[in-house]
């Protein structure tokens, strides 16, 4: 065999963040304490350039051929589509976001370390690699350089019983999880005889899935998965994690990983195992229903508002899982309605990435320093001490709720289609009974805000570009809901495979 | 001879010890983390196995990859532990009951 000198372009935004933060642990050596405005500006940098580099290199790839987007380099580990540039652009942008709603807040707490900014950079640079992982090896490598920075991150406030325990509660799981994915994928590759996504897939393809061996690998790599989206029943660390790290590390949790998390799935299970689709399409059924029904009825008990994002964001997976499923349909095999379904899923995913933003963006708002707004009760009369941002909350819930004319309405409505389009109408109808249960207590925090009276008369304190990102953040929620059809088109153009 | 379903065997079997490990262990925090390194010995050893028995060497590069995660994993476990003994003056997994809802 001989080797080849890979074609290092496709790669470039990752490369680019790679180098970045080899320059930024340099620059953190000679800088002072009080110069930590330079770290932060320098990972905004790297993010934005990272996105415009994305952009370029997709535009490069467009050009050189209108129809299949589909490059491999790196030995096909690596795979450039417009699947991928557009998750990893949101998964930037979600970055850039979530640094900027935590600066005040760990500057407050004296945690705005820069170790803080690099794992923070490590994990966004983690997920963009398993992003365009098309090989286990890539896949292994991206999915642990974003755990382990995540796993740091929890455990930042190492002060904090509360704060350490989460770390280490999520550790312990995250590691059994990966464990889990290795030994489905040493199961595939025994089966197979390859690692390569593509490559599976023919084998696949042309020797028959029915051997046990596969089925086995199957399982284990889902598990793995499930665990990383969290859904029910790997989802014992969401709620212990949310609430015990400090909120500017739940906004990135709870965000851009999913989306990643997501892209792994749609690698593995539609590039890879399409050919088990029946298999895994049975139990991805299972996951999803079981994490909407156990999602939505257990945020109804929660009094802590982080808890009770960590249970919506459960069952918001659950839709997205849903979508997933939706895409084939046992008589008629692959066809049109598929990319409708992924398309759904996908759009669901970004829907899901703005509207946690925007929650735990107001969780930090109403923070300060020695105060924590973790509970639904600090919202309380929330429009007497601003009606601004008391309105932006409600199009948050109002959102998530899935009430219309809000992006959550369209996720919600466009996932349902592809469900019922592939024919299964009882799922359909479980997971409409479930939101509107589930519309409980995210119009129970809307009712906290508007009809109860405040308990804490100090104003809200936030810079200005903090208030400033926030509200383009929920105003975006609303535009597309507006524009729905926008967003859709792009996600459809993506993933025409 | 050694064939492939002896050492499939032995290593599901280390694996299977390794989970049983870490959901029936109710003491030690320590004793999780090294089932979690036996976890990823045991998925070597697969890969290994296949490895050689398919004739493909790219599954015996995948576990150099492996273990060298693992050490930083382990790593980052055994820092996250020694904060945790910070606060909690305790490495008992029932002690970890702080974050309840």
């Amino acid at each position: 065999m001989e080797f080849m000198i890979p074609d290092f372009r496709p790669a470039m935004p990752e490369l680019f963040m790679a180098a970045m933060i080899v320059l930024i642990l340099l620059v953190t050596t000679f800088i002072k304490d009080k110069r930590r405005s330079v770290v932060f500006w320098l990972c905004q940098f790297t993010l934005l350039a990272s996105i415009y580099l994305l952009f370029q290199v997709d535009q490069e790839y467009r050009a050189v051929d209108t129809h299949v987007l589909l490059g491999l380099t790196f030995s096909g580990m690596y795979v450039i589509d417009s699947f991928g540039s557009l998750l990893k652009g949101f998964v930037c942008l979600a970055v850039a976001v979530t640094l900027q709603y935590g600066r005040v807040y760990m500057a407050e707490r004296k945690l705005d370390s820069p170790e803080y900014y690099l794992m923070v950079l490590c994990c966004a640079l983690g997920m963009m690699i398993l992003i365009s992982a098309s090989h286990f090896v890539t896949m292994y490598l991206g999915l642990e350089l974003m755990s382990l920075s995540l796993y740091g991150l929890v455990a930042i406030n190492r002060d904090n019983i509360g704060s350490t325990e989460a770390g280490m509660k999520y550790f312990v799981l995250g590691a059994l999880a990966s464990g889990l994915l290795l030994y489905g994928m040493s199961m595939l590759y025994g089966a197979t005889g390859s690692m390569q996504i593509h490559q599976i897939a023919r084998t696949l393809y042309e020797h028959g899935a029915q051997d046990v061996v596969v089925i086995f690998g199957l399982v284990f790599v889902l598990v793995g998965v499930a665990f990383k989206l969290g859904v029910v029943p790997f989802h014992m660390w969401v709620p212990d994690v949310y609430q015990g790290a400090p909120t500017a590390v739940t906004v990135l949790i709870s965000s851009a990983p999913k989306l990643a998390a997501f892209a792994m799935a749609f690698r593995v299970l539609v590039n890879g195992l399409f050919d088990l689709v029946e298999q895994w399409q049975q139990m991805l059924m299972l996951l999803a229903a079981a994490s909407i029904i156990l999602g939505n009825l257990a945020a109804i008990a929660q009094s802590n508002i982080k808890r009770m994002l960590a249970y919506s964001g459960i069952s918001h997976m659950g839709f997205v899982l849903l979508g997933l499923l939706s895409g084939y349909i046992r008589e008629r095999g692959l066809e049109v309605d598929a990319i409708n379904a992924y398309s759904s899923a996908l759009f669901y995913s970004i829907a899901y990435l703005m509207m946690t933003l925007a929650s735990f963006g107001m969780v930090i708002l109403l923070s300060r320093n020695g105060f924590e707004a973790e509970n639904i009760e600090d919202f309380k009369g929330l429009n007497q001490r601003s009606p601004w941002f008391a309105g932006m909350m409600m199009i948050v819930m109002f959102s998530m709720a899935g009430i219309p004319f809000f992006i959550g309405f369209f996720a919600k409505l466009s996932v349902l289609q592809a469900v019922v389009m592939a024919g299964y109408f009882k799922l359909a109808v479980l997971a409409v009974v479930m939101s509107v249960i589930g519309a409980f207590y995210y119009l129970r925090v809307v009712k906290v805000m508007y009809f109860d009276e405040s308990s804490d008369p100090m104003p809200l304190k936030a810079t200005l570009g903090f208030k400033a990102v926030l509200s383009i953040n929920i105003l975006a929620i609303a535009f597309f809901g507006l524009r729905s059809n926008d967003l859709m088109q792009i996600c459809a153009l993506a993933l025409r495979f | 001879m050694l064939s492939l379903s002896h050492v499939l065997t032995l290593s599901a079997i280390l694996f299977a010890v390794s989970v049983v490990g870490i959901f029936l262990n109710r003491k030690n925090l320590i004793i999780l983390l090294m089932a979690i390194e036996l976890m990823l010995l045991s998925v070597n050893m697969n890969f290994v196995a296949f490895s050689h028995f398919l004739g493909d060497r790219s599954g015996q590069l995948f576990v150099f990859f492996i273990l060298t995660v693992a050490a930083a994993e382990s790593a980052i476990g055994l820092a996250i532990l020694v904060a945790l003994f910070r606060n909690l003056r305790s490495i008992h997994v029932d002690d970890l009951d702080h974050l309840k809802g």
